[in-house]
């Protein structure tokens, strides 16, 4: 896609959400694009490690939480407006993030995948004995008062996640196509012959590592808004992790576009198998679609559009 | 504060948790140790066995753990079929680490959101005679609870063990870990003997489910808890290697319970990933490692 189709799309979305504002007033539609685009930028997030780089993070829900529970902490204590907690929970993300870059010095492949399964455990039983911020019986939220020109909060917060998702998807694609990306592609490709031929390996890691924690800590940042009632159980609920994977790999995770495509198409599907059938259902649903995606097409929707694009061009 | 009373108590109830623990990480000790895939869905085939358990104990009054061994030769042949399509989708094609684990955080996600639409989130208990009970050897006690599923877990442990060891094809499985090109080469076909000892694996699952719930209420989401548990046993144990498997996990057993005793049980799920952190940053090979 040429940069400037890119940026006009951008704003073109942007502009149509702020339209939709003054157009459509029942707050449902505003709770279900505002879960759809909180499943966008976790996916997003997600594929700078996982997709562009090569190692599978199974603790999404524990970076998501992390700027959930910043926002809490930081709410409790100073009453900072939301731009800043979105920043806060972003910073806690990235810091967690570089330190998870640096395991994977010593960890690489399953072991990875493991040990952030782990630190997301280690985490939710940190906030579960941490009595401040309600510990495992959860903490309420009180909402704001003020919203901008907006009818109501949730349309506020709805503007506010689009903005970070188009930010997030601006972030991935130039990654994507920069010289920075060609690097994490040759890591997952093969590390040890990136490291041999001058790619500064570890640097990279890290970078991947601290953006993709940044991008959850700023998604779960204004989620305890959204839901007035945060506890851990909400906050570190395996279903935000299941997404975050299966979003992209159903996109197919070598291009920025794919975690975009897969998670609209599952998250949409989600909404309305909540609305039509029932909500236990719309979360089996990502499981099977997932599984059922990589057993049959591994490279996902953009593999297999691209396969079928090339096959034509020949 | 620190009484001897509490200490052996608490050292005894870590190692009947701990025999216990080995039941539940034998079968990735096998899947994982021994045949490199990466299956996170095993705790959620063990909440299944915990299920049928539930099941036909509650319907038929039924012996749960005699249940359980019943139920091992279907889950073998579930987990036969699921190594196939394991195979067929991702090993073939060389696919295996990351849409392989894809492919088992799936199968678990599944497992429990079914349990979950079918029987809610609501704990479930069997019946049985032992379940209350209670034997006393001075002030320490034994709970027959926690006591019949360490007896079961140490069988289970010693006849894998002498399974892998004397038979011929528990010997194949591990010549299979050891150099396949080489087993390929002496006219046996890896791809079955990987599917057997898939199979195997997932086997136990069932006996290690009823186990669990003899030992308390279930409700699907308790697989999740021992994600961790299982991993950081057999990484401890170093890869494959049964004894070490054990062993870890009276270590990790007797050090969940000291923590749960004296700090408290809420801050006990993070132990198990605490060691597998300390033992993937210090000693990646494990006590008794294959390399």
């Amino acid at each position: 896609m040429k940069s400037a189709a890119f940026w006009g799309a951008l704003a073109a979305i942007f502009a149509a959400g702020l339209a939709l504002t003054g157009v459509v007033e029942n707050e449902y539609y505003y709770n279900a694009l505002y879960l759809i685009l909180q499943a966008t930028l976790m996916a997003v997030a997600w594929n700078i490690l996982g997709g562009f780089t090569g190692y599978v993070n199974f603790g999404s829900a524990g970076f998501f939480a992390m700027g959930a529970y910043t926002t809490v902490a930081l709410n409790k204590a100073l009453g900072l407006p939301l731009p800043f907690l979105i920043l806060a929970g972003g910073a806690v993300g990235g810091l967690v993030g570089l330190g998870l870059g640096y395991l994977t010095l010593r960890l690489k492949g399953v072991y990875f995948a493991i040990a952030t399964l782990a630190m997301a455990i280690v985490i939710e039983t940190l906030v579960n004995n941490w009595s401040y911020v309600g510990g495992a019986k959860g903490s309420y939220m009180l909402t704001p008062e003020k919203h901008l020109w907006f009818d109501s909060y949730i349309q506020m917060l709805f503007v506010v996640m689009l903005l970070l998702t188009l930010a997030a998807v601006a972030v991935s694609r130039m990654l994507n196509a920069s010289r920075l990306g060609r690097g994490l592609a040759a890591i997952r490709d093969d590390e040890v012959a990136a490291e041999c031929s001058g790619v500064p390996t570890l640097r990279l890691k890290l970078i991947s590592t601290m953006v993709m924690g940044a991008m959850m800590g700023v998604a779960g940042a204004p989620f305890p808004f959204f839901v007035t009632f945060v506890d851990p159980v909400s906050a570190f609920n395996l279903f935000i992790a299941v997404n975050a994977i299966a979003m992209p790999m159903i996109g197919g995770t070598a291009h920025w576009i794919g975690p975009v495509i897969g998670a609209l198409l599952v998250g949409t599907t989600q909404e309305i198998v909540k609305v039509t059938v029932s909500s236990e259902m719309n979360v089996l649903i990502v499981g099977v679609m997932l599984v059922v995606f990589i057993t049959l097409a591994p490279q996902g929707i953009v593999g297999v559009a691209l396969k079928l694009w090339r096959g034509r061009a020949k | 504060m620190l009484s001897a009373d509490l200490l052996a108590n608490a050292v005894v109830a870590g190692i009947l948790l701990g025999g216990f623990y080995a039941a539940v990480a034998i079968g990735l000790a096998i899947v994982f140790g021994q045949l490199d895939i990466v299956n996170i869905a095993h705790p959620a085939f063990i909440i299944v066995g915990a299920y049928i358990a539930y099941i036909l104990n509650s319907r038929f009054g039924l012996d749960p753990v005699l249940i359980g061994l019943a139920a091992a030769p279907v889950f073998f042949l579930v987990g036969a079929l699921i190594y196939r399509i394991y195979f067929l989708a991702f090993e073939r094609t060389g696919q295996e680490s990351l849409s392989g684990l894809a492919f088992f955080f799936g199968v678990m996600f599944i497992i429990e959101v079914v349990l979950i639409l079918i029987y809610g989130v609501d704990y479930r208990l069997v019946q049985a005679d032992y379940i209350g009970q209670t034997w006393s050897l001075g002030f320490v006690d034994f709970p027959l609870r926690m006591l019949v599923p360490f007896a079961v877990a140490a069988a289970l442990t010693a006849g894998i063990h002498a399974y892998l060891s004397r038979t011929f094809m528990g010997r194949a499985i591990q010549a299979v870990a050891q150099d396949r090109l080489a087993l390929q080469l002496m006219g046996a076909d890896p791809v079955r003997i990987k599917q057997w000892a898939f199979g195997l694996g997932i086997a136990t699952a069932a006996i290690a489910g009823s186990l669990l719930i003899v030992i308390g209420p279930v409700e699907p989401s308790v697989g999740r808890q021992y994600i961790g548990r299982v991993f950081a046993i057999v990484v401890l144990g170093g890869m494959g290697s049964i004894q070490g498997m054990f062993i870890a996990a009276l270590i990790l057993g007797v050090v969940e319970s000291m923590v749960s005793t004296f700090v408290g049980p809420s801050w006990s799920p993070a132990v198990a990933f605490g060691v597998l952190a300390l033992t993937l940053a210090l000693r990646p090979a494990g006590l008794f490692g294959r390399q």
